[in-house]
């Protein structure tokens, strides 16, 4: 295989993965989240994960599924179905660490990992409780102003999983719709960063020259490609299709009491990712969802 | 102009607390504070910048409820993506958001009650983009239900956002962007010029009394009432009603009472 070859399956992905790794996963909430390399851990062993993501389903299934020992968050929300049943769950038992940021706090702690710097100051998290809680330090301006900021760690990951468009075999990447998010800090905050699209292309100059300025990130953060299409289910992907109210109903439907995990998770994640599909009415009804409006 | 309902009277008085001359970002969030701001935009402050909600900047204000998915006309770019460079950290914003509890320094609470950080009675939202927003630009706030478990007595459960708490402040922090506009209830106006930026009522809505706002409200208020809270016009009631064709607003507050109360 040549080294440009970046062509994996989804469970090869997942093989490179280990459990107490951290692991970065793009989107934000229920907006574009790699949900097909999300079901291939639960389908998995891995365990003990730090989580850092914007979260939404993804974050809610694998604390439901246990894979979470600490999470890195600043919301976990469905959007429409505002507070995520199952991280409530996790939270009120008590059952994971977290670290809790600020939504720009959270960027810039990527940043920092991707400019392989310890740090970036911040005015953010002064007069709350983050700082206290999340044992974050302040650091002073060596300038004549003095100023007393936070000190924003790194958010040094260990692998980022993303979901675009479009990819090619050596990791160009294309991603569509209206928002990127900070998928691209994700990608270079990360040692590795593994990428599922919905189209895998041979050559991203011959199929899609005219797209080049939705290329996200350079291919040299990109370590492994595989195509999943709705692999974004049931999450949004515009202009590609929108997420899935009725699945996000008959899941956050299942957290209510008793709330067993193991009694839903068979349908909710599917023995493969063509079960899944399947199940969810294949890829002709994912294509059909509506985009949803704000 | 008697028909008006409470929901509109508590948008036009959003509608104030929006009211500047600053090219700068106003979200609302929740139906009462979005249409307050389209409203200040179409009506006396069209320098006001808004989004359709996902990530584009919109001269025209999006209305609420369903609609077809390019019914929005972009003039602008604002993707979460650049959202802190370009509306958050430039102080370039006005948020009005409604926060679970809210103390008497104006902190706020988004993130949980009760209990421990380790295992919080109830998880709520997480501090979202709170503790970036209070240090950075101006905030207001809606509270639809004026009462002691949002207006609480002592410190919130978990400071979300920052306030003008004397005893939070480290030596050497620049906190000078602090800067708490008003709250908008279903009773009352408040504001932020008490001193030491206590709070005080400053308008009730028709037919509330001082003590009765007080006595739902878990800190000492300042009374400063200049009058009752404007109802709407006839313009703003149909600038309204074009932003929310499908009604929304008379959802939000139980029964949908009137703008005046009925003498009883």
């Amino acid at each position: 295989m040549s080294p440009l070859d970046k062509r994996m399956t989804a469970a090869e992905i997942v093989k490179r993965l280990k459990s107490g790794m951290t692991l970065g996963i793009g989107g934000w909430g229920p907006r574009r989240k790699p949900m097909a390399l999300v079901r291939e851990i639960l389908r998995s062993d891995l365990a003990d994960l730090t989580v850092v993501s914007y979260g939404g389903p993804d974050v809610g299934m694998l604390c439901a599924a246990g894979k979470v020992k600490k999470l890195v968050f600043a919301f976990v929300s469905l959007d429409a179905i505002p507070l995520e049943p199952w991280f409530r769950k996790s939270r009120e038992a008590g059952a994971i660490e977290v670290l809790e940021l600020d939504e720009g706090m959270f960027q810039w702690g990527l940043k920092a990992a991707a400019f392989q710097l310890p740090f970036l100051p911040t005015r953010v998290g002064l007069g709350t409780d983050l700082v206290d809680l999340g044992g974050l330090k302040t650091v002073q301006s060596p300038y004549d102003d003095g100023e007393v900021m936070v000190a924003m760690p790194a958010l040094k990951l260990d692998a980022a999983l993303v979901h675009v468009h479009r990819c090619d075999h050596r990791g160009n990447v294309q991603a569509l719709g209206p928002d990127t998010y900070y998928d691209e800090w994700f990608a270079k905050a990360a040692d590795e960063c593994f990428v599922s699209c919905e189209e895998l292309v041979p050559a991203m100059e011959d199929a899609y020259p005219d797209d080049v300025r939705a290329n996200l990130f350079e291919r040299c953060f990109v370590t492994g490609v595989t195509e999943a299409r709705g692999g974004a289910h049931p999450t949004s992907m515009p202009p590609t299709y929108g997420w899935d109210m009725g699945w996000m109903k008959r899941y956050a439907a299942a957290a209510k009491d008793p709330g067993d995990w193991s009694a839903v998770s068979a349908q909710l994640v599917g023995a493969t990712e063509a079960e899944y599909l399947a199940s969810v009415g294949g890829i002709e009804a994912v294509g059909a969802l509506p985009l949803p409006v704000f | 102009m008697g028909t008006a309902t409470l929901a509109e009277l508590c948008i036009a008085a959003v509608a104030e607390a929006f009211r500047t001359d600053r090219e700068l970002v106003g979200t609302g969030i929740g139906p009462i504070p979005r249409l307050g701001v389209g409203l200040a935009k179409l009506t006396h402050s069209p320098a006001l910048m808004m989004t359709d909600g996902e990530a584009f900047l919109v001269e025209q204000p999006v209305p609420l409820g369903p609609r077809a998915y390019d019914d929005r006309k972009p003039a602008g770019y604002l993707p979460f993506s650049r959202f802190f460079d370009s509306a958050v950290w430039s102080g370039r914003r006005h948020a009005m958001v409604t926060p679970t509890q809210v103390d008497r320094f104006g902190q706020t609470n988004l993130s949980a009650l009760g209990g421990t950080h380790a295992r919080p009675r109830t998880q709520m939202l997480g501090a979202r983009g709170f503790p970036g927003n209070g240090i950075y630009h101006a905030n207001s706030m809606f509270i639809p239900a004026h009462g002691p478990r949002v207006f609480v007595s002592g410190e919130v459960d978990r400071v979300s956002s920052p306030g003008y708490n004397p005893a939070r402040r480290i030596a050497g922090g620049n906190y000078s962007a602090i800067d708490l506009r008003r709250i908008v209830t279903n009773l009352c106006v408040m504001d932020f010029g008490g001193p030491g930026h206590a709070i005080r009522v400053v308008s009730l809505h028709p037919g509330v009394t001082f003590d009765e706002v007080q006595s739902l409200t878990g800190f000492d208020l300042i009374n400063a009432v200049a009058g009752e809270t404007p109802l709407p016009d006839r313009e703003q009631l149909a600038v309204i009603a074009s932003l929310d064709p499908h009604g929304i607003r008379h959802t939000v507050l139980a029964d949908n009472p009137p703008a005046r109360r009925s003498a009883q």
